[in-house]
């Protein structure tokens, strides 16, 4: 197919790939937010719960990661390269929590020994909590800028990667997917565990509240390249708003019992979020610090301008079909969550 | 150690490692929609249990393939990034076209397979086995193009950029169908199918000799022998082809399989050995006229002597590795011939000694799976990327040695515990047999039921 001449590609591309990460962040961010509670709850019913309510969807959820990697490869092979060998240690760590937690998964309900179920338990919730990090320490790296040469590598170290604005971020995106996860559960659980959910979410808000101001002000001070843009055009502030606004009505809509409301609330605000680190970002993908000039863009790291049409054809193709089962698969198994033979 | 060696040995590991699950997964998925569409077709709920049972079977291979297959995903980039960025541009859209198409089917219609039999109604349970069985043949299409194009470049050009040097797409299609990827493809999903037949098959001749479960085992040895005996016919069929395609786009690769010094008439051997310090192979070889019937015009082949030394794969490990692979497959043909015939006579179920090499039967596949793969790979080498990149010049640039050796001990930890996840859970599943309740489907898929039955 061809697309006419005043189409950005890049940019296209750019938005896209942010849309895979964003969606991943909405459904994988549940479910890592469930394990990072996991062990709040204490009795194995509860757990069982638990796990069940997120056992049909995980690893499909998992699943958008995997898009995002392959569209941000064949997108942008440059950032795709740089990145993932420069951040070599911390992916491998991410890929072995993500497996362990898979692990963790499987294992825990086949035996019925306390001891081993509580093993299994703290590497589901230790799995689930340093994905989470991981995640947000990669954001925290690529929003202050990483040393990259004037061949496109990286240039720092593991440890390098591993200053206090990045460890905020990690903090925060806990805090959010913490939040998220909780939000989830009392929407698919009733009685006793509903409750205490109930009680998760406002002490998660709080929690998340304080990552998020403790976040701007650093931000603000420290990373002014990352609020430049808003102060450029104050009316992109309106997102900001937005993210707020979505913030204070999850415990309203929780108040009022709606919680499916809540959880499109909570939605909203990580789909602000993710816009707003977006517009700071464009037309960056990773920021090179101290060396402006060497930092990689949706220009000089993309593919060829055929790759991301061919690309575009495919996307137009699949994702609205994507879209539709995805969908219609949450619908089929909307409600509760009901222990039966099948389960974990 | 260092970093290039180290690398590749990750590489190889956790590939070799993720494909023990993906080829159970697809012939699983098609013994999945035989099973169900008997079920549908004959009204008869035996076929509802070898369904029901055989879907937990696959979820479990599924999900072990996605844990292991994200690593896969990731590992272009941390260890091989000079390599991706060259071929990214040309291969980016075939892996992206796999997240898209495949994976999101695969998984997606996977949780209505699983969790949706009292849910949905049969129609709707039906199509999204169909859509998980074409989902997890997609995930091999699109990949085994990527790999293809590695093996045999078509429809790009190089271009210069400031980074060095990268492969750019010219022609999609011509990409897509490279010189080897029907091919490979073709002999790749045999492969795979019999993978799940054999799987199939040593469950239930394993539950026949300790005479269990015995309606749902000599069902499912049907369905897994008629699919066992149609791939293994097709194997031989599509292997034949990858060898000729080899003998033409790769000719280093085949001098190798064969221990082919001088240049001339090929020989085609059965088993032997290779000893590459005096270039002699003692072996055991097919009669000349068989051979030349086998290889039509594609007799004369390139001798190793007459390559570059520095572009020469290694020979005795990719001799053996390929011949053994044909002999299993032999084996494997003849194992499904003799099962098949026997079970139309009615007289297989009491063949102890049969049945026995049945249960063991499941390792053909993956053995002969992995070994052709080793030997498709390993006979690549020197290239990364045949006759354009070198696998040393593919390595992340900013890698260090120790970092790639902490990734590989945790990597073998963690596949450790994963496998035996794996096999503890598959026992599990094999002990606790076929849910007799099955046998009455309930919810939405039973109302239909009464009407046939
Ligand atoms: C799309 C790409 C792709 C696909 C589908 C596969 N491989 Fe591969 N393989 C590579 C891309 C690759 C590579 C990245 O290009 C490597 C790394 C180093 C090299 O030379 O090629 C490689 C190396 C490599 C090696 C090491 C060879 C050596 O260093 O001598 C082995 C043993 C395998 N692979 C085995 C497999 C198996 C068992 C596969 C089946 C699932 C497989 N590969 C699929
Ligand atoms: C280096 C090459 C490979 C990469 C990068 C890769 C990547 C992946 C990824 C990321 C997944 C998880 C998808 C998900 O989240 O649902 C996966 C699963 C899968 N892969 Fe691979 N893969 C490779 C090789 C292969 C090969 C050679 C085949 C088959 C011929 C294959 C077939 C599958 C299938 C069928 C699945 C679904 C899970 C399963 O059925 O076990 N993959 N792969
Ligand atoms: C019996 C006769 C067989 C022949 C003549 C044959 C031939 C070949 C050849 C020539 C290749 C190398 C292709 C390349 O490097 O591009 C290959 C690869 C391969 N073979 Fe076979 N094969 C046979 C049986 C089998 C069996 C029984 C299996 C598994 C059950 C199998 C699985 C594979 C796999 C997975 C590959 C790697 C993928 C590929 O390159 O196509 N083969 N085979």
């Amino acid at each position: 197919m061809n697309y006419p001449e005043w189409l950005d590609l890049n940019a296209v591309w750019f938005v896209l790939v942010g849309v895979l990460f964003t969606g991943y962040a909405l459904l994988d961010g549940f479910d890592l937010g469930v394990g990072a509670l996991h062990l709040f709850t204490r009795t194995d019913e509860h757990r069982r719960i638990m796990l069940n309510s997120i056992g049909p969807v995980w690893d499909g959820n998992e699943v958008w990661l995997v898009t995002g990697g392959g569209a941000l490869f064949a997108a942008f092979p440059n950032v795709y390269a740089t990145v993932f060998s420069g951040f070599y240690l911390a992916f491998i760590l991410l890929l072995f929590a993500l497996i362990f937690r898979a692990v963790a998964i499987e294992f825990r309900s086949k035996q019925p020994m306390g001891w081993w179920r509580q093993l299994w338990d703290v590497g589901f919730a230790g799995g689930s909590l340093l994905s989470s990090f991981l995640i947000g320490v990669a954001m925290g790296n690529i929003a202050w800028g990483v040393p990259i040469d004037e061949r496109g590598e990286f240039a720092g170290t593991f440890t390098g990667l591993l200053h206090p604005y990045a460890l905020l971020l990690g903090i925060t995106t806990v805090a959010l997917f913490m939040m998220h996860g909780s939000i989830y559960l009392v929407m698919k659980t009733e009685g006793e565990l509903q409750e205490m959910a109930r009680k998760w979410i406002n002490r998660t808000i709080i929690f998340f509240i304080i990552c998020y101001a403790v976040t701007t002000m650093a931000t603000l001070l420290y990373v002014p390249h990352m609020a430049a843009r808003v102060r450029a055009h104050p009316w992109l502030f309106s997102v900001a708003v937005v993210n707020m606004l979505a913030i204070a009505n999850i415990p309203r809509e929780i108040h009022f019992r709606r919680d499916f409301r809540a959880f499109l609330s909570s939605c909203v605000s990580m789909i602000s979020l993710m816009t707003l680190f977006g517009l700071e970002m464009f037309p960056h993908m990773v920021l090179s610090n101290p060396d402006p000039a060497n930092s990689l863009t949706i220009y000089n790291a993309s593919s060829s301008q055929k790759t991301l049409g061919i690309m575009l054809t495919i996307a137009l193709i699949g994702v609205p079909v994507v879209l539709a089962y995805t969908v219609s698969i949450y619908w089929i198994f909307r409600g509760k969550v009901k222990l039966d033979r099948m389960s974990y | 150690m260092d970093v290039l060696l180290l690398s590749r040995l990750q590489f190889a590991f956790t590939i070799a490692f993720h494909y023990i699950y993906p080829p159970l997964s697809i012939g699983l998925g098609v013994c999945l929609v035989i099973m169900e569409g008997l079920w549908l077709k004959t009204g008869n709920n035996l076929y509802h249990q070898l369904a029901r049972f055989w879907t937990r079977i696959f979820a479990l291979t599924f999900a072990i393939g996605v844990a292991t297959g994200i690593v896969m995903e990731f590992e272009f980039g941390t260890n091989w990034a000079t390599y991706s960025r060259y071929v990214g541009d040309v291969f980016g859209s075939a892996l992206a076209a796999e997240g898209i198409f495949a994976f999101f089917l695969e998984s997606g219609f996977l949780a209505i397979l699983l969790f949706g039999w009292d849910k949905v109604g049969r129609k709707l349970h039906y199509f999204a086995t169909w859509m998980v069985c074409l989902g997890a043949h997609f995930s091999a299409v699109w990949i085994v193009v990527a790999n293809s194009w590695q093996q045999t470049p078509a429809g790009y050009m190089i271009e210069e950029t400031p980074n060095g040097p990268r492969a750019v797409i010219t022609d999609f299609w011509a990409m897509v169908f490279n010189p080897s990827s029907m091919d490979r493809l073709s002999h790749v999903l045999c492969g795979a199918w019999q993978a799940g037949a054999f799987l199939v098959i040593s469950v239930s001749a394993y539950y026949l000799l300790r005479k269990k479960h015995e309606a749902f085992a000599k069902a499912s040895m049907r369905v897994g022998l008629a699919v066992a005996l149609v791939a293994a016919c097709l194997q031989l069929v599509t292997g034949h082809a990858s060898a000729l395609g080899v003998i033409e786009n790769q000719p280093a690769k085949m001098a190798a399989f064969e221990g082919h010094y001088e240049t001339g008439e090929l020989d085609i051997h059965v088993l032997g050995w290779v000893d590459e310090e005096s270039e002699t192979v003692t072996s055991l070889s097919v009669p000349r006229f068989i051979s030349r019937l086998m290889l039509g015009d594609h007799k004369e082949v390139k001798g190793l002597n007459d390559f570059a030394p520095e572009d020469l794969p290694r020979v005795n490990s990719n001799f053996q590795l390929y011949h053994l692979m044909i002999a299993i497959g032999s084996g494997l043909l003849l194992l499904a011939a003799v099962g098949s015939v026997l079970c139309w006579r009615g007289r297989l179920f009491h063949q102890r000694w049969l049945l026995w090499i049945m249960v063991f039967s499941v390792l053909g596949p993956q053995i002969a799976n992995q070994a052709g793969w080793f030997c498709a790979e390993m006979g690549r080498q020197p290239w990364i990327v045949y006759g354009l990149l070198r696998t040393s010049e593919g390595l992340s640039a900013v890698v260090k040695a120790e970092a790639v050796l902490t990734s590989l001990l945790l990597f073998a930890f963690i596949y450790l515990l994963l496998f035996a996840v794996f096999v503890y859970v598959l026992n599990d599943k094999i002990k606790h047999g076929p849910d007799e309740a099955d046998l009455q489907p309930t919810g939405r898929l039973a109302d239909h039921g009464r009407a046939h039955a």
